[in-house]
């Protein structure tokens, strides 16, 4: 799922930076790097399981069915940010944490340094279950740690650009293969009136998604520390460039998901958005009118001729610190990121996008799509799936890095400040709050 | 107000009752009163005509204005709203009129009889308690939410009922009002000719001092009820079970998931606008014992 950020979400945040401030004295450390022995329950076991993809009650139905004896409870709430990860701290510190949690790639390593997530690397099936799923979602569940695994994956968000084929055919301007390219196609299309895109100050995990393209990180976890680097060369680079369209007024700069976003969508104002695979639906319902006009290519490139792509969004199913039953807990996780009919219903249920490699070969994802003028979108993702970096770590605190990114996007829109100043100054801030939080930073 | 130094005529009496300032002044005053109603109104005007559209009308038509078809959307997004998951959104409705009815019920007779106390008995460190719970007033509830959690943890009490029942029974106001209004409104001779005749203290205040406190009272009440209906961070920190939500909760959580079920935007908005009406209900309903009480407690 991805991450959004509302501004409903503020005093949450503010709220869970105190609590972890107050609760959090000395378990800052994560300890226990050794997998747990992982033995079977004798007797039956009753598992709580919180998420918030939509239908996923219905998908564990068909786990209870046939598990009789490992029985999943499903609680839902409001999305991670929006409260849900707040109360699995609060619960990890009261001891009553639900066994399992969905937790987006980038909270993963907040609960990592919290202690909050069980090591279920020596549970059954688990340890070597890496090859089922797609590179980079297992090197975020692992964290690279030897004889280690936090979490199962459980969607992924493959980058892609949807453009509108009409738009660009009338006005004979040339779909965009390169970066390049693209700033040359967004100087024509504002001559036509419209917009190549809207850059969005709140979605800072889409800029890293970009970022993670060009080939940079932003975090990296060494021996003796994090390692925080917002300001490297690709970083920069990416900053530099939507700088530019920001200046030469070629980007809107709407706030993203609003109504007057989805209007603008609709009323055929943006020519083209560089988005997840779940942006499908976003469009879809956000801008029913222009069905049947949209078209997917792979993101524009850096350099001509290469296939790189970012990923924006997915989540992963934890199995959190304190379950008493971590082997069935493992068991429920693994099935139902890897079972094909789980991934089906999820799929149709949730939207979600499988982490598992042959979720790609799902029936829904086969076929053409009518939004798309009969074009066959997933092959686009599946494709780009396969090209994501498997090497980019998130930081401990991306809530926090992602409040501070956004409000220097907000300034540079505001002409007051630049992107890359944004990002400077997110890294100095990132960097106080790992020290604030006793994390130890590599300088 | 007006500083007559001579005694008035009986003319300029009838003169001046009721006010009767220069045109201008109340001219500005209803300008500066309409500013504010249209600023209070306009949210929930809008609120009345987004719930009679659906979700791409939300965004494509006048924001302020009906569609066509206005009352059959409006019912057509009614009847979704509460059908969706099975009838969830009336558990929700259902959860807070419990948590606010009853919680609000007995909050208000706790109060009542805590600010009776304090008023009409004499004992030993009465002040201190008062004190207390006056500053009680100044700590916000949802700094207490967390503490809450952790102490419900330790009884095995959260994502239960009580979780969120047992927290709002609590008014360190209604106590202040009660114990005000108490003073104030129930004499001693009363109470002593009620003990002299027989009557407990227990009885005495059911029977004769909660009907001279029933302005307060229905204050208090109120107060708790919207209080309550409002609570959003307890419920968010103590409750995981869809089931056991009040409404503002099941509202937030929907709304956080627009962006992957875009249809829940029409019942978040048509949620909110059903959720306010027990409140506007309570309010109009009680208004007249409410107003009597806020200024009664204030004169003498």
């Amino acid at each position: 799922m991805r991450m959004h950020h509302g501004k409903t979400t503020a005093a949450v945040v503010m709220v869970s930076a105190l609590a972890l401030a107050g609760c959090s004295g000395g378990s800052n450390t994560a300890g226990g790097t050794e997998p747990a022995a992982c033995e079977p329950s004798t007797e039956p076991v009753d598992l709580t399981f919180t998420t918030w993809v939509p239908g996923m009650d219905q998908v564990v139905e068909l786990w209870n069915e046939e598990n009789p004896d490992i029985q999943v409870t499903v609680q839902s709430g409001p999305n991670g940010n929006s409260g849900t990860y707040q109360n699995f701290f609060n619960q990890l510190q009261a001891g009553n944490a639900p066994d399992l949690g969905q937790i987006e790639y980038d909270a993963l390593p907040n609960f990592r340094v919290q202690d909050g997530l069980e090591n279920i690397a020596a549970c059954e099936g688990i340890g070597d279950a890496g090859d089922q799923f797609i590179d980079w979602t297992w090197n975020q569940v692992t964290f690279g740690e030897e004889d280690a695994v936090y979490a199962i994956p459980q969607d992924s968000g493959p980058m892609a650009m949807f453009y509108r084929a009409d738009l660009f055919e009338q006005a004979g301007i040339e779909v965009p293969t390169t970066w390049e390219e693209y700033a040359t196609a967004a100087e024509q299309i504002r001559e036509e009136g419209g917009y190549i895109t809207n850059f969005p100050r709140s979605d800072v995990n889409w800029f890293a998604g970009l970022v993670w393209q060009a080939g940079g990180e932003w975090f990296s976890n060494e021996e003796d520390g994090w390692e925080v680097n917002l300001t490297g060369e690709e970083s920069t680079q990416v900053a530099e460039y939507w700088q530019g369209l920001l200046e030469d007024d070629l980007v809107s700069t709407l706030p993203s998901f609003s109504d007057e976003w989805n209007a603008s969508f609709n009323e055929g104002d943006q020519w083209t958005w560089v988005s997840a695979v779940w942006g499908t639906s976003t469009l879809q319902s956000g801008a029913p009118d222009t069905s049947g006009k949209w078209a997917v290519a792979p993101m524009p490139q850096w350099d001509a001729g290469q296939s790189a792509a970012g990923n924006w969004g997915g989540s992963s199913t934890a199995v959190l610190k304190g379950s008493d039953h971590p082997y069935e807990a493992s068991q429920f996780a693994l099935w139902l990121n890897t079972d094909p009919e789980a991934l089906a219903l999820a799929n149709e249920l949730g939207g979600l996008y499988p982490a598992a490699s042959a979720g790609s070969e799902l029936e829904a994802f086969a076929g053409e799509s009518e939004f798309f003028g009969g074009q066959a979108v997933y092959d686009v993702f599946a494709e780009a799936s396969g090209n994501v970096d498997p090497e980019f770590t998130w930081g401990p605190t991306m809530t926090q890095t992602y409040t501070d990114v956004s409000d220097g996007f907000g300034a540079a829109i505001g002409g007051e400040s630049t992107l890359s100043e944004a990002l400077q100054n997110g890294e100095t801030k990132t960097v106080d709050a790992l020290k604030a939080q006793s994390i130890p930073v590599v300088e | 107000m007006t500083t007559a130094a001579a005694p008035l005529t009986a003319a300029e009496k009838a003169h001046s009752r009721g006010p009767r300032q220069n045109v201008m002044s109340r001219a500005a005053a209803m300008l500066v009163m309409g500013v504010f109603t249209l600023y209070f109104l306009t949210p929930i005007w809008w609120l009345l005509v987004t719930s009679t559209k659906t979700g791409s009308e939300i965004t494509g038509t006048a924001p302020l204005w009906f569609t066509p078809n206005s009352i059959s959307t409006f019912f057509t997004n009614l009847t979704g709203l509460f059908q969706y998951q099975d009838g969830l959104f009336v558990k929700w409705l259902v959860n807070s009129a419990l948590y606010a009815g009853a919680g609000a019920l007995l909050g208000t007779i706790i109060a009542a009889m805590c600010g009776y106390a304090l008023a009409k008995y004499e004992f030993k460190g009465r002040e201190a308690i008062f004190n207390v719970v006056l500053s009680g007033v100044l700590v916000p509830a949802t700094a207490l939410a967390l503490p809450l959690f952790l102490i419900f943890s330790e009884v095995n009490l959260t994502n239960t009922y009580w979780a969120v029942f047992l927290p709002s029974l609590v008014s360190p106001f209604g106590v202040y009002l009660a114990r005000i209004y108490a003073a104030a409104s129930v004499p001693g001779e009363l109470l002593e000719a009620a003990r002299l005749d027989g009557s407990g203290e227990v009885r005495t205040f059911f029977t004769v001092s909660t009907r001279l406190m029933a302005p307060a009272l229905v204050t208090i009440f109120l107060f708790q009820f919207v209080a309550i209906w409002n609570n959003f961070f307890l419920p968010l920190i103590m409750l995981r079970d869809q089931a056991l939500f009040p409404v503002t909760l099941g509202l937030y959580a929907w709304n956080s998931q627009i962006s992957q079920i875009p249809e829940l935007r029409t019942y978040v908005i048509i949620g909110a606008l059903v959720s306010i009406v027990p409140l506007i209900i309570a309010f109009l309903g009680l208004q007249r014992f409410w107003s009597s009480g806020l200024g009664a407690g204030s004169v003498k």
